[in-house]
């Protein structure tokens, strides 16, 4: 791995919106239960029912070194066992575990490991899909339109049981009447990176970013309560600049910090302030410049070039971004400079460019996924930056805010309607429904008006199989060749059950680094058996992370 | 609509394309040509009832 890199452990997790065809009352909590159970009876054929385990789980874990007491927390916040406030495990062993009573089988499945490494799950009121780590952006894409694909399939599962409900599923983050439900990023940091640098670095850039990247969305304010179009669907629904909680005064940077690995090393960062993309040049570049932002934190610190872009009212200047259509518009700067979006994100892009050409110094560019992402999507920024300076809506095959408004400008063109015009916001939500027959982004990828970056096949491969080169390989492949021996995984361990063992053996994947085809393929290919893998694993400790 | 090969993506062509940087404008007109056909494939996938979908997308709060 050469030291120039988007190299990064990462994920993206996306709550969806779901409504009932013909019935948009129907319950969405039975509703997400329904989809998931359909998916785990029908669409995973052969692989485990392995369910959840909230072991090492803990949601009200604060970067900034405190811990929300569970008394004072909101509810919602309590993703994992509230009757047991996750220990701190023996980070390096198989452990045992005494194996619970025989249990009927559930007759809904609420949580479920997929065999390309992902969880997918019942969050709140959505059905959500927790993406396999990934270290690249462009595996970030792959993983992610994976992703859509379990999600279409549920439905159509589902569909045909007698008796179920046709349910439409949509790939956006607000009703437009006061709901926001997330898409959040997740990058593993170096804990020595102060959270502060953290802060300082990313408040700016987060705000800015979805001139590059933001989905678009018809109406403004939490509730439309304005006619008219804005870049972002989260910036109305962002109320503060730091915090903890993800549910309500939703912050630009949350400090949630369960890195589900080895949390002296690294921390997690959870972006909440994304917004769910159909075009994969928009994910691509948003987890892209991401991580090299992140990169440079590690490497190098927090340049004066970028800490002294603070803005004087993150929140605000937020809104006023989304809002503005021209890329003109001028934030405030603690330093009492004004600069527009553009300019902001642009000092982000040089800075960072600078860094990496300065890092690769003379080495010879070895042939290196993660290298060739590291130049494209830094080139790829750059020329987006540009043409969104000179004439936006060239950008309209790689930014989905300026595709959407296209086709809205347009259709407001033709037919003579105003922002409040509810063809425009029927437009709108129907850009994201996963049916290809009722999605508008699916029209735009038939008349080849937006740039892909990954094949159908390559989607359809990722559905089934989880990336290679991290612990989501052995996470996945576990779930699918071992059907009736694992009963529950997590980010960071499986729980295997065998035959005639006298508990049940818990194998730690603490760090996402191992766990990979190069560390584990040869060995999982030597043990068709699971009894024989555990008895290998348990005799050559630390674990599979050898 | 084959995906375009990952390492064959710069420069980015656009169909509409002009050798020369156009002046802002020109580009563009013809890009609404382009547009307004896809409009009509729009149309054909667009909620007959747009009113009322839109009034039935009601979504729980999530994170």
């Amino acid at each position: 791995m050469g030291v120039v890199t988007v190299r990064r452990v990462m994920g993206i997790e996306t709550e969806y919106g779901l409504l009932g065809v013909g019935n948009p009352a129907a319950n969405p909590m039975v509703m997400s239960a329904q989809l998931i159970t359909a998916y785990a009876n029908e669409g995973m054929p052969g692989s485990a029912r392995a369910r959840w385990d909230y072991q090492d789980e803990d949601p009200l874990r604060d970067a900034r070194g405190f811990r929300l007491d569970r008394a004072e927390a909101d509810p919602s916040l309590l993703t994992d066992d509230p009757q047991r406030p996750a220990p701190e495990g023996d980070l390096h062993r198989v452990t045992l575990r005494r194996r619970p009573g025989p249990q009927p089988e559930p007759a809904t499945v609420a949580n479920v490991i997929l065999p390309n490494g992902a969880r997918y799950y019942v969050d709140h009121a959505h059905p959500e899909y927790s993406s396999p780590e990934v270290t690249t952006p462009r595996d970030a894409v792959l993983w992610d339109r994976a992703g859509e694909q379990v999600l279409l399939r549920s439905s159509r599962l589902l569909a045909q049981i007698a008796g179920m409900p046709e349910i439409a599923l949509y790939k956006n983050n607000t009703d437009g009447k006061g709901a926001s439900y997330g898409t959040h990023e997740n990058y593993l940091v170096e804990r020595a990176v102060p959270f502060e640098d953290i802060v300082a670095a990313l408040t700016p850039f987060l705000v800015t970013r979805p001139v590059i990247c933001g989905a678009g969305r018809v109406g403004r304010g939490q509730r439309s309560e304005a006619g008219g179009y804005q870049l972002s669907q989260r910036a109305d629904f962002i109320e503060a600049e730091v915090g903890l909680e993800t549910t309500l005064r939703r912050p630009i940077i949350n400090t949630r910090d369960e890195p589900h690995a080895e949390s002296s090393r690294y921390r997690r960062l959870h972006v909440i302030v994304g917004d769910a993309n159909q075009l994969e040049v928009s994910t691509y570049l948003k987890v892209g410049t991401t991580a090299l932002l992140l990169w440079l934190l590690e490497r190098r610190g927090l340049p004066m070039e970028l800490a002294a872009l603070r803005l004087a009212d993150p929140v605000r200047a937020a809104q006023e971004v989304s809002h503005d259509l021209t890329l003109t518009r001028r934030l405030d700067l603690e330093d009492g400079r004004r600069m527009t979006a553009l300019e902001i994100q642009r000092t982000y892009c040089e800075v960072l460019t600078e860094a990496v050409q300065h890092a690769a110094g003379g080495e010879a560019a070895a042939p290196d996924p993660a290298a060739e992402q590291t130049a494209d999507v830094l080139a790829r920024w750059a020329d987006v930056l540009t043409r969104l300076g000179d004439d936006p809506a060239s950008c309209a095959r790689e930014v989905e805010w300026v595709a959407k408004l296209r086709v809205l400008e347009a259709m407001r063109r033709r037919d003579g309607l105003g922002w409040d015009a509810p063809r425009l916001a029927a437009l709108d939500l129907q850009w994201s429904d996963l049916r290809p027959e009722r999605s508008i982004y699916s029209r735009l990828v038939a008349a080849d008006a937006v740039e892909r970056l990954v094949s159908e096949d390559e989607v359809a491969a990722a559905v089934l199989h989880p990336p290679q080169d991290t612990r989501a390989y052995f996470r996945g492949e576990a779930v699918r060749r071992y059907p009736g021996a694992v009963a529950a995984a997590s980010w960071d361990a499986i729980i295997f059950d065998i035959d005639g063992a006298p508990a049940l053996q818990r194998v730690p994947m603490t760090d996402p680094l191992r766990g990979t085809r190069a560390h584990v393929g040869e060995l999982l290919d030597a043990h068709p058996d699971p009894g024989t893998l555990l008895a290998t694993l348990t005799a050559r400790p630390p674990g599979p992370q050898t | 609509m084959s995906p375009r090969q990952f390492d064959q993506r710069h420069p980015h062509p656009r169909p509409d394309d002009d050798s020369a940087p156009p002046p802002a404008g020109s580009g563009a007109q013809a890009r609404d040509t382009e547009v307004d056909s896809l409009l009509e494939e729009i149309d054909d996938v667009l909620e007959t009832n747009a009113e009322s979908f839109v009034r039935g997308f009601v979504q729980k709060g999530g994170q």
